[in-house]
């Protein structure tokens, strides 16, 4: 079957079963490797991508639902020579060890920066809750999306319950 | 009479009225107390409030999502607009931490602050009433030895005029029946352990009985089932057909680990419940299965009756639902398709799950939707479709699903289904 995909502002013609795991067709047909396959469950994250703006699974996420919405993938928030606010931050914390989640937590971290208003440490920690990283590099992911959140504008809220 | 004096008579009545209705409604302020601390309780009575505080779910309401337990601040949806659960560890200036031991047993039986004003009823007072004072003071005993956190909740956002609290008097006159539960001589120390649990701190009906208008339970249909945060909490009596299924054995099973061979797994709001059930004393849940069972008139001795084999009509589902049936390949099969490692470690087939054979999708949809968030971490876990799906395609993969997994007739008005499941199911 042949669909139309809209990815990274970009209109792709690709052939493939309805039911092909968006992840497969971005990593397959199209060459954008920057989404992982880590589980295929929908429990660790690697695979995230955004559709109309929202985070997904692209391993749960069959390519024919995709048909007409908007996908964006890590390598639509910048590149090698000109990379986005997040992708700067986590060079610059040095959040990868194995790098193997990385792409899924900055497609969920974008959409947090997305949202914009007062974001606190708080809201950062329940919004990465969704993604795993194996490594152990939790810390330095947590400054990297504090470090994109400031460096972006996003006001820091001091509302938290004080113990 | 002439009319004049008509008048005059009828507003003297509103007078006399209204200063009647000022007297009921007006509740004198319990004085402040110094904040009772650790050392003025004893540790086991503390420890007897532990374990009730979590048969009565109170840290459910009383915590906001990754906030800290009990300080409130969690977001109430309700027909009448959006209440914010309040503080209730003992500090002194935003929590309860001045409350004597009698303020809070006024707050818990009559629905009555410690200053005196009206409380809603989304503090289950209605069932609260029931609990002894003994289990009361241990409860106390037992917040006033938690942490204190300094947090006020939001302001409550209700329509006019339900803003006025002394409104809450005419509910209570209709709606709250206040006193104990006389335990009933011809039944079993079991079965009324858990009429007393829950009718009382449990609230089981809060959710599972059907509510009136002005949101009070209606007490001729209890437990006939409600709707509690856009899912169906189902009806736990005899008319229930999937209470056949059950034994007071599995409702034991299925309280204490939120799972049941024959129906699934606990979702929505039933989640936090069985997550608390699963610390509580065996002997609790086991007088709650009892209790639950003898409503839904299991009879005690019921053998379990035989799982029935598996539905599977993958042919004509995929017939009548093609466009279902590439979706939940894509989308769902890695866990629920033939071969799955989910279905490899024993958890129930679609057709065994109560929500796929229900009469009405919502459960079904809101399963899809939001998915199930096990809140201790451990348990069965499904990842929400809410935003990788469009509603008409969560519509195409719920009837397939159902002409799959059962032989019950299609859902009609499913696209309608998933956009009030949508409305219903999200926070304020």
């Amino acid at each position: 079957m042949t669909m139309t995909l809209t990815i990274n502002g970009a209109e792709h013609r690709v052939e493939a079963e309805p039911d092909t795991p968006l992840l497969y067709v971005l990593r397959d047909d199209l060459g954008l490797n920057g989404a992982k396959y880590g589980c295929g469950l929908g429990q660790c994250g690697a695979c995230t991508v955004h559709v109309d703006g929202r985070p997904v699974f692209s391993c749960l996420t069959p390519v024919a639902a995709v048909q007409g919405r908007r996908v964006t993938t890590v390598e639509g928030l910048g590149s090698p020579g000109n990379l986005g606010p997040l992708q700067q931050a986590f060079e610059q914390e040095q959040a990868a060890q194995c790098g193997y989640c990385i792409a899924g937590m900055i497609m969920r971290a974008q959409v947090l920066l997305d949202r914009g208003g007062s974001i606190s440490d708080a809201d950062i920690r329940n919004h990465m809750q969704t993604n795993l990283c194996r490594c152990g590099t939790h810390m330095r992911i947590l400054r990297a999306v504090r470090r994109a959140v400031d460096a972006t504008g996003a006001r820091t809220s001091s509302l938290e319950a004080k113990p | 009479m002439t009319p004049r004096r008509t008048v005059a008579a009828l507003a003297a009545l509103a007078v006399v009225g209204l200063a009647g209705f000022a007297v009921v409604a007006w509740k004198p302020e319990i004085a402040p107390v110094r904040r009772p601390m650790a050392g003025d309780f004893a540790p086991d009575e503390v420890r007897r409030g532990a374990t009730l505080a979590t048969l009565g779910d109170c840290a459910v309401c009383h915590t906001a999502d990754n906030g800290v337990i009990y300080a409130g601040g969690r977001p109430l949806a309700t027909p009448f607009g959006t209440l914010y659960a309040t503080n209730i560890t003992p500090d002194e200036a935003t929590g309860i931490g001045r409350w004597s031991k009698d303020a809070f047993r006024r707050a818990m039986r009559d629905g009555v602050a410690r200053d005196g004003s009206h409380l809603y009823p989304a503090l289950p007072y209605d069932h609260y009433t029931h609990v002894t004072d003994g289990d009361l003071d241990a409860l106390y005993a037992y917040l006033m030895t938690r942490p204190a956190v300094e947090a006020r909740a939001p302001e409550n956002s209700l329509i006019p005029p339900l803003g006025f609290r002394p409104l809450l008097t005419g509910w209570k006159l209709l709606f709250l029946e206040t006193g104990g539960i006389a335990p009933d001589p011809a039944r079993s120390d079991t079965w009324n352990r858990g009429r007393y649990l829950v009718e009382g701190l449990g609230h089981c009906g809060s959710c599972h009985t059907p509510r009136n208008l002005a949101g009070a339970e209606i007490r001729s249909k209890a437990f006939a089932g409600g709707v509690a945060e856009g899912w169906n909490a189902p009806p736990l009596d005899a008319s229930s057909a999937a209470a056949r299924a059950w034994t007071a054995e599995t409702l034991y099973t299925y309280l204490r680990t939120g799972l049941s061979p024959r129906q699934g797994a606990a979702a929505g709001p039933m989640e936090p419940v069985v997550h608390g059930l699963s610390s509580a004393p065996e002997e609790d849940v086991r007088a709650i299965a009892t209790y639950i069972g003898s409503v839904m008139g299991l009879k005690a001795s019921k053998e379990p009756a035989p799982v029935p084999p598996p539905v599977d009509r993958a042919a004509e589902a995929a017939r009548e639902h093609p466009e279902g049936a590439a979706l939940f390949a894509g989308a769902c099969a890695g866990c629920h398709g033939d071969g799955a490692p989910m279905v490899a470690q024993g958890r129930p087939p679609l057709s065994h799950v109560d929500a796929v054979q229900a009469e009405d999708p919502r459960n079904a949809v809101q399963a899809i939707l939001q998915g199930l968030k096990p809140s201790s971490g451990v348990g069965p876990y499904m990842p929400p479709f809410r935003d990788s799906l469009t509603d008409g395609q969560v519509a195409q993969i719920a009837a397939y699903v159902r002409t799959r997994f059962s032989e019950k007739p299609a859902w009609p008005e499913l696209a309608d289904a998933v956009a009030e499941a949508k409305r219903e199911g999200s926070s304020p």
